[in-house]
């Protein structure tokens, strides 16, 4: 599904992403861990177009990222609250992004309906703002609005940051079942180990803008990833 | 403390993305204060011995004295659109242990060195210079003076309390109308002599220096009022609303007419309709529309028939020039989700001029009545509605492309109050002296009715080429997509 070559990228000489082969098969949940300024941001940003590589180039269903546009309509994410439009009710953002994507009213109203566990009762039916919810139910939305028109990539920047614990159990059983039950290829990045080791099929870890760990989830990983930040 | 605070101001002002642009303006602004300046000395320069020539039996300071009240509300005006509260970004300040008394003192101490509050200097001094020379009471010109530069800086104070209100209310330049057009209807119709009152009270001061301690008494007043309302916003949570505003959703839905460019179409209109300083570009609608009885009404413009074209441009492009030089920066707070949305960037620009060309056939048919003064008028109108969506338009959306200073809608910078100031004026220029110099040029060649149609035919020009042109700018765009994506992910 997404196959990265020789991609890396440079800020004034600096390499912050280095990464020579990436294959992420489709229907995988894929969990990319790091500490800060390992490159995890970055390689989804690259992935989704924001930025512009220095070397070497992603494919996503053999489309090539950055030369052509094609890759948008199956690809979707939520990266920060920048992906928010503050002046708008969360309906109104649903049904924006609904419109983008070819899906009417209707199609929206059903897709999100299935959250309404997820949200809690506190985002439908609210008439306030996006700008005006806490961080954390604006996380909720963004990460909604990603699911919006079936996706085949979902791209989600630190979906747990910010979120109550019931809200992250929730996300983690709506991630699983994405990709397990629809066949979606989700994204994840996370600084949380307990929960992508729950959530990803595979596990890869970062430093300094290089994969130095490329894990098949099991019992031994979550172990394994603690022994490799401790030191 | 405040080489601390310099040297951040400093910093925020030299590491911005649109740093370039910003001293560019700089420089631009830098030329228009040196014009005011020489105006000012020149004025100065004159004012006596004009004055003593013209009314040989009064005294020139009596005289001065007399319009004092015209150029305080004058003053006001200007400063309400032109200048604003030095912008600080106070929230990481907050928690660390600098005084917040520091931080308004600084701040309001800041805007008493403002450039607004020199140039009427320019023209005091060399006056009062010349006073001296011709054998005035040095006490009294010295008190006069002083009590002139007291006066600017109570105008100064007095400007962001107007200001701070309107901020609150959604009627923007209103109350500062209201104010001075009060003031000035009060004092014309004889019911309040503002102007009298002004005027002995400097000829009070003048006669008897001691009668300073009025105004400076004035000016202590606001400034503790400044202050006293400043700290009031230095609490984190008065940049939250006390209350949520509940929201009446509406969905648009004629907006399905316009085909493909619907989604971005609603989007722009709550863009417009749900943020104060968007908003703010509806009631300039009004403004522009009035604009043109500023001078038809005079029988000494309607012999300019050149200048036409001039308020023709602006008054129905005046939601073009508000609205249109801030694009892409209107949607800078959610450009990486456009740009990672499956949308056309073609059907997203379009979306923009679609508004402002409707924007200016609204303005132009609201502005029909004009008719009134003479069928020139609205001929010349039409033939600037035309420039105005077949150029102008584009030339702005062209102009976006190099735009790199996010706005913030949804947060607003402490001390903010309107978001812009004398810098928004700047792009109207080339879109307004173009049009008129183009128009002038033939108005003396070949006479009116010609200026007119070419004016026409190059707005017609441009709609023909209107694909072609939206194709080349839709490219540049892309082509500055990165540098758009990163410079609007910067805060400064």
């Amino acid at each position: 599904m997404i196959s990265t070559s020789n991609l890396s990228k440079k800020y004034a000489g600096n390499q912050v992403l280095n990464i020579d082969v990436l294959d992420i098969p489709k229907g995988q949940s894929f969990g990319l861990v790091g500490n800060n300024g390992a490159g995890k941001t970055t390689y989804f940003s690259l992935l989704l177009d924001l930025i512009k590589p220095t070397t070497g180039y992603i494919k996503t269903n053999e489309i090539t990222v950055g030369e052509s546009e094609d890759w948008k309509p199956f690809t979707s994410a939520f990266i920060d609250e920048s992906f928010l439009i503050g002046y708008l009710t969360p309906e109104e953002y649903f049904y924006f992004i609904g419109e983008l994507r070819g899906q009417n009213k209707a199609d929206v109203d059903t897709l999100v309906e299935q959250f309404s566990d997820f949200f809690h009762g506190e985002i439908l039916g609210q008439k306030k703002y996006l700008r005006d919810l806490s961080k954390g139910n604006q996380k909720k939305v963004g990460i909604v609005a990603a699911l919006i028109g079936n996706p085949e990539v979902v791209i989600l920047d630190e979906p747990f940051a910010n979120l109550d614990p019931t809200t992250q159990i929730r996300l983690k059983s709506i991630i699983k079942n994405l990709a397990e039950k629809q066949g979606v290829t989700v994204l994840v990045s996370s600084h949380d180990l307990l929960h992508v080791t729950d959530v990803c099929e595979r596990i890869v870890v970062l430093e300094k803008g290089e994969i130095v760990k490329d894990l098949q989830t099991s019992e031994a990983t979550l172990k394994e990833l603690e022994a490799h930040f401790s030191n | 403390m405040i080489t601390q605070f310099l040297k951040l101001e400093w910093k925020s002002f030299i590491r911005s993305a649109s740093f370039g642009k910003s001293i560019g303006i700089k420089i631009f602004m830098g030329l228009f204060a040196l014009y005011f300046i020489v105006m000012f000395l020149g004025a100065g320069l004159v004012l006596y011995p004009g004055l003593k020539k013209e009314f040989p039996n009064q005294e020139p300071v009596y005289i001065l004295n007399s319009v004092l009240f015209y150029w305080i509300l004058i003053d006001l005006v200007f400063r309400f659109f032109f200048q604003k509260l030095p912008v600080m970004v106070v929230k990481p300040l907050l928690t660390l242990p600098v005084k917040r008394n520091k931080i308004v003192n600084y701040v309001l101490g800041k805007s008493a060195l403002s450039f607004f509050n020199f140039l009427p200097l320019f023209a005091i001094v060399p006056f009062s210079v010349t006073l001296l020379v011709k054998g005035y009471a040095v006490v009294s010109v010295i008190s006069w003076v002083l009590a002139i530069v007291l006066v600017v800086l109570i105008i100064n104070f007095l400007n962001f309390i107007i200001e701070s209100f309107s901020a609150e209310t959604d009627f923007s330049f209103l109350p500062v109308i209201l104010i001075t057009g009060g003031l000035y209807a009060l004092n014309h119709f004889n019911i309040v002599s503002f102007n009298t009152i002004i005027g002995s009270g400097f000829n009070a001061i003048y006669n008897n220096p001691i009668y300073v301690i009025v105004p400076l008494l004035i000016l202590m007043g606001l400034y503790f009022y400044n202050a006293k309302l400043l700290k009031k916003k230095l609490f984190l949570d008065s940049g939250l609303k006390e209350k949520v505003k509940e929201v009446n959703a509406s969905n648009l839905e004629w907006t399905k007419n316009f085909g493909d460019i619907a989604p971005f179409l609603k989007l722009d209109l709550k863009l417009i309709w749900r943020n104060k300083r968007t908003k703010s570009s509806v009631w300039m609608l009004v403004m522009g529309l009035l604009y043109g009885l500023v001078f038809y009404p005079n029988p000494k413009y309607q012999e300019m028939e050149w200048f036409f074209v001039f308020i023709g441009v602006f008054s129905t492009g005046i939601f073009l020039i508000n609205f249109g030089q801030f694009i892409p920066a209107w949607d800078s707070g959610y450009y990486k989700l456009l740009m990672t949305q499956n949308i056309k960037y073609e059907e997203y620009l379009k979306s923009k001029f679609t508004l402002m060309a409707i924007s200016v056939c609204i303005l132009f048919v609201l502005g029909i009545p004009y008719l009134f003064f003479g069928w020139k008028i609205l001929f010349a109108h039409f033939a600037a509605a035309i420039y105005n969506v077949g150029v102008n338009t584009h030339v702005i959306m062209y102009g976006g492309s190099f735009n790199r200073k996010k706005i913030n809608l949804s947060q607003k910078a402490a001390f903010n109050y309107q978001g812009t100031g004398a810098v928004q004026w700047l792009i109207g220029i080339p879109l307004l002296i173009f049009p008129l110099g183009l128009f002038g040029l033939f108005y003396y060649l070949t006479g009116f009715e010609i200026a007119c149609v070419i004016l026409a035919v190059l707005g017609i020009i441009g709609i023909v080429l209107h694909q072609k042109l939206m194709k080349i700018i839709t490219n540049k765009y892309l082509q500055s997509k990165y540098k758009m994506i990163d410079a609007f992910n910067q805060d400064n």
